[in-house]
């Protein structure tokens, strides 16, 4: 009986999923017990269970691969909605400075770690995008937990969260082609036509947000969410067909969704985010094998303290030109040195591509480091801060 | 009123913050969800908050009922002198004055000076909302809104033919 044969290849899968869920339930509840984000927990959990790990789950491979793939197409949706195309627009015309200093200071740290290590310059790339991108999950969570967010510094820091967020929604295309290949020439025309499709996506974004949300607006909930995954599924597939990754095609329909429309998407998405974000966190554990962690720890550490540094002149330059006083400026840029989600995704698509066997396990290393200590030295900024200024050497003149 | 400064926090929601009049910057975040943080912020360290107090929608009506009441009545009192370039006057109905013993309708006041007559006070009895065929007697008061022009052009009307 047909019925039967799929019920029992069902039953043994639903009974893994359900226990890796709900191990990822008790680590959420102790990550929350410590103040801690859960992120680099769902990071060892998978580890820790993948090949090589403590207890290697005999989970099926296919179901490690859909989970992954659906868990990062979700996650990016949700991070695209994060911000309305208004906030985009507003922030593009006063952010940019700050988010150019972020963008250079930040990047090319990663980029020539990747050259010197003799790397293909395609994984420095990513490399360079891995040490770039703060975490606005982790980040926006400290913020909140330390009651931070009225805090006068915290727009400039919400601001170069948002021109990450812009910044990524040219990077992630260009980069999704850059991998899928191909000669020089050939390399070139797809590099201008992801930009140009970015261009028309940013452009209705910014200009035309409002008509689309109008379009996939409904007094509904159900109506607005179904219709949402629905368009961003399509995208996605849409996407993946065109070589660029599918988590590309949907982070771009969470940023071109604008209006009332983003607002209640977002506020229906939000809880879903972290379930994504938990699933996508374990899947990209799962393939890594802990092993690997070791031989790159160093590079990692090395890495981490050099990035965190950057991203520490990143947010007392942004704070300062703010008019932020020392203190302010001191906590806007250790709040910034978290690293998670987005570098975690980048470091993604290379290994989905295959074409550098360090650099999963080297960012798995790295934002678990970064992920976990970004929010410790964040809430000593005040005792930083407090310190006579000899000690804020790495105070950029 | 104090200078209300209003920063958009992306992703967040919107914060308003003043400095009062006794020299202490508070100020008010709004939440998309809803939730509100009553902020006071630091003296010497003025960028960030000395004070963080979350409200749910309902502490937030709490909060308000309980500040607004005694601004609310300090208001009403000035509303009652002007709105926005409208004026509330209660001018008495001379004998000498033409509309004496004509209704509301012959009298046309408000064609005249687009005033509106609310309600006229007679003696003990107030008649809320006056019809046209309601007849103006000496020594009435009417309760009249317009603008301030229109209210002296009423009140020469009421005092002369």
């Amino acid at each position: 009986m047909p019925v039967a044969v799929a019920a029992a290849e069902v039953a043994p899968v639903l009974v893994e999923l359900g226990l890796v869920v709900l191990a990822l339930a008790v680590l959420a509840r102790v990550a929350d017990r410590l103040g801690l984000s859960p992120i680099p927990f769902y990071l060892v959990a998978g580890l820790a269970t993948g090949p090589g790990g403590l207890v290697a789950l005999d989970l099926s491979p296919e179901l490690v691969d859909i989970g992954s793939e659906i868990g990062v197409v979700l996650l990016l949706l949700a991070l695209g909605l994060e911000y309305s195309s208004e906030e985009l627009g507003a922030n593009l015309r006063v952010g940019l400075p700050a988010g150019a200093f972020d963008a250079l200071a930040n990047a090319l740290p990663g980029v020539a770690f990747g050259l010197v290590l003799g790397w293909d310059p395609r994984a420095a790339i990513l490399l360079g995008g891995v040490t770039y991108i703060s975490s606005s999950g982790v980040i926006s969570k400290v913020l909140r937990d330390l009651d931070r967010l009225g805090n006068r510094e915290t727009p400039s820091v919400l601001s170069i969260l948002v021109m990450e967020d812009l910044a990524m929604a040219v990077y992630l295309p260009v980069v999704a082609v850059l991998l899928a290949g191909g000669s020089v020439a050939a390399g070139l025309v797809s590099v201008t036509a992801a930009l140009a499709a970015v261009a028309a996506v940013l452009f209705v974004a910014l200009r035309h947000g409002t008509t689309v949300s109008r379009v996939v607006l409904s007094r509904s909930d159900e109506a607005l969410l179904l219709g949402v995954l629905g368009i961003t599924l399509v995208v996605a597939g849409v996407a993946a067909q065109l070589q660029v990754s599918a988590a590309v095609g949907a982070f771009l329909v969470g940023i071109a969704l604008g209006g009332a429309a983003q607002e209640r998407a977002s506020l229906l998405v939000s809880p879903l985010r972290d379930l994504f974000a938990a699933t996508f966190f374990l899947f990209f554990g799962l393939r890594i094998d802990p092993g690997d962690l070791v031989p790159v720890a160093a590079l990692a550490g090395a890495l981490a303290v050099v990035t965190a540094g950057t991203k520490v002149a990143t947010g007392w330059w942004a704070a300062k030109r703010a008019g932020i006083a020392r203190p302010g400026r001191i906590r806007a840029g250790t709040a910034l040195i978290a690293r998670g989600e987005f570098s975690i995704v980048i470091a993604g698509l290379g290994v989905g591509a295959g074409i550098e066997a360090q650099l999963g396990p080297l960012a798995a290393a790295y934002v678990l480091l970064l992920a976990v200590a970004g929010p410790i030295v964040t809430r000593f900024a005040d005792r930083l801060a407090a310190l006579p200024p000899m000690a804020g050497a790495r105070r950029p003149t | 009123m104090a200078e209300v400064e209003e920063t958009q926090l992306p992703g967040v929601g919107v914060r308003h913050d003043f400095v009062t009049s006794d020299g202490e910057r508070i100020g008010v975040l709004a939440h998309r969800t809803g939730r509100r943080e009553l902020l006071v912020y630091d003296t010497t360290d003025p960028d960030s908050c000395r004070n963080v107090v979350r409200l749910d929608a309902d502490d937030t009506h709490t909060l308000a009922e309980l500040l607004g009441t005694s601004h609310v009545s300090e208001r009403l009192a000035e509303l009652q002198q002007h709105i926005e370039g409208l004026t509330i006057d209660w001018l008495p109905v001379e004998r000498a004055s033409a509309c004496a013993g004509s209704s509301l309708r012959e009298a046309a006041l408000r064609s005249q000076t687009g005033v509106s007559i609310v309600a006229i006070v007679r003696g003990e009895e107030t008649i809320a909302a006056p019809g046209g065929d309601v007849v103006l007697q000496p020594g009435d008061t009417l309760v009249a809104v317009g603008t301030p022009e229109g209210i002296k052009e009423l009140f020469r009307l009421l005092h002369q033919g």
